[in-house]
């Protein structure tokens, strides 16, 4: 009872004096869905290319961003315009260097979604459309991105969902997002509840975009 | 003579080593049904795929209503610019094997999209349009179903629809039955003869031997990318050709 009290309090405590911390989060979130959704397709197009050199290049950005951690990228762009360009990191570019580094990253794995839903669409599709007279952007844009879009929202879900809690990743950092700032009044209260009631708020986030994305997919529901 | 409609002229096609048609000539006129026969491999759907340009011929001449489509120039075969050749797409149209409907459309807009989008016409032409077409297909109150609610046969009337939305001078056919359940083919060959009592020109590549009987003007045999034999339906049923016996007798017994 007495630790439910406890987090509880801590839960006020962190929703009236770290509201900052937390919009910082839903920021770093929602930037970077902004950024790399549409980056993702991009990627998906150079992925797919018939230009080699820029298919390999696609591959070879993919392969990085997939096979090391986000947090190594996150440092490496923060501290990447001081040892490559001699410039100063300002305290500003802490925040966008996360977007930055985010947005790259996520937009390597919504590529490779994108991809696989665009090569599950039967190829009667195209040629139907091609058939019919509809031009190429017509197609992709009319009868195939729809289509798709359906056959990605679960697994675009997933990374939605992996992307709440990596946002946590910023505190690496030292951005003041709600990891950075639970870690902080848990070591001066010496205290585990802040960053209990930090998970409490990951998982509270994480429900709301469960929801919003289970809506959609309902509302998609209407064929097959 | 009427009008020729449909033309292809010494056609070949091969996919790597392998020779798929093989010197194809063929015309058809305004108002005539010509069924292709042949052997599963025989080249018959590679023989629409080029003719209806979703596959690129080796060799020959395509045209339709006189107009060239591809032709051979100096240095091999060259097709027409990409304004002539959206032109000469709006005069066929072709119905798929397993239907390609856009599953994420009702039927109403797998039928009046493409008029809208590639012709230009207002939502009310082509609902108009697309409301009677529908109508005379038996499809009237299915407009608000979408595909994965229709059986197959209906899916395949929906997709006929839709390549009569746009008004096609010629329209091509691939095994249009042959996805289908038994029991479903006849309401699609019903539609079919419908058409060929309104003198659509229609190429029909078939298995059902029956129907191509008492519906063809004109019957073509196909068999290792070669038109072996061509005539009407009594010709062609009376063929003193064996591979054509032989075959016609597998479907016919
Ligand atoms: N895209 C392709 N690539 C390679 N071979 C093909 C391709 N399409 C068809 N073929 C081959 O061409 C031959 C004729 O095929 P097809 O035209 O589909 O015959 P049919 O429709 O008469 O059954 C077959 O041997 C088939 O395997
Ligand atoms: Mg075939």
């Amino acid at each position: 009872m007495e630790a439910v009290k406890s987090l509880f309090e801590s839960m006020i405590y962190l929703a009236t004096h770290l509201s900052e911390a937390m919009l910082v989060s839903v920021e770093i979130f929602l930037l970077t869905l902004l950024f790399a959704l549409p980056l993702g397709l991009l990627v998906a197009f150079g992925r797919m290319s018939k230009n080699p050199i820029i298919c390999t290049v696609v591959k070879i950005y993919i392969a990085i961003m997939r096979g090391t951690p986000l947090m190594l990228q996150l440092i490496v762009v923060y501290f990447a315009p001081f040892f490559v360009f001699g410039m100063k990191i300002t305290q500003s570019y802490r925040f966008i260097a996360v977007i930055i580094a985010f947005s790259i990253n996520y937009a390597a794995y919504f590529a490779e979604i994108y991809r696989a839903g665009i090569q599950s669409i039967p190829v009667g599709q195209y040629e139907a459309a091609h058939i019919l007279g509809y031009s190429k952007a017509q197609t992709f844009f009319k009868i195939i991105m729809p289509q798709v879009v359906k056959r990605i929202l679960p697994p675009v879900t997933n990374e939605t969902i992996t992307l709440v809690k990596d946002t946590s990743l910023a505190f690496a950092i030292a951005v003041a997002e709600m990891f950075t700032k639970a870690k902080e009044l848990s070591a001066s209260q010496a205290s585990i509840t802040p960053l209990m009631a930090a998970g409490v708020f990951y998982f509270i986030f994480n429900y709301l975009v469960a929801f919003i994305m289970e809506r959609f997919e309902k509302a998609l529901d209407y064929y097959r | 003579m009427g009008e020729i409609l449909f033309e292809v002229t010494n056609m070949s096609k091969s996919f790597g080593e392998l020779e798929v048609i093989r010197d194809v000539s063929l015309a058809v006129e305004k108002g005539e049904v010509v069924s292709i026969i042949g052997p599963s491999g025989s080249g018959k759907s590679t023989l629409l795929r080029c003719a209806t340009m979703l596959e690129k011929m080796d060799s020959g001449e395509l045209a339709f209503l006189g107009e060239k489509a591809a032709y051979m120039g100096a240095s091999g075969i060259e097709y027409a610019d990409k304004k002539a050749l959206k032109k000469i797409r709006s005069y066929y149209g072709l119905v798929f094997q397993n239907f390609n409907l856009f599953p994420h459309y009702s039927v109403l807009k797998n039928v009046i999209d493409a008029p809208m989008t590639v012709d230009g016409l207002s939502k009310e032409e082509a609902v108009a349009r697309a409301m009677e077409i529908l109508d005379r297909l038996g499809l009237a109150d299915k407009v608000d179903s979408y595909p994965c609610e229709l059986s197959g046969g209906q899916q395949q009337r929906v997709s006929i629809a839709r390549a009569l939305a746009l008004k096609p001078q010629v329209l091509f056919f691939d095994e249009p039955t042959s996805a289908l359940d038994p029991e479903l083919t006849g309401e699609v060959l019903k539609v079919i003869k419908q058409l060929a009592a309104e003198h659509m020109t229609m190429i029909i590549v078939t298995h059902e031997m029956q129907f191509a009987k008492e519906l063809s003007d004109r019957i073509v045999f196909i068999e290792g990318g070669v038109i072996v034999a061509e005539g009407s339906p009594d010709e062609i049923f009376a063929s003193d050709n064996s591979r054509v016996r032989e075959f016609i007798g597998k479907f016919t017994s």
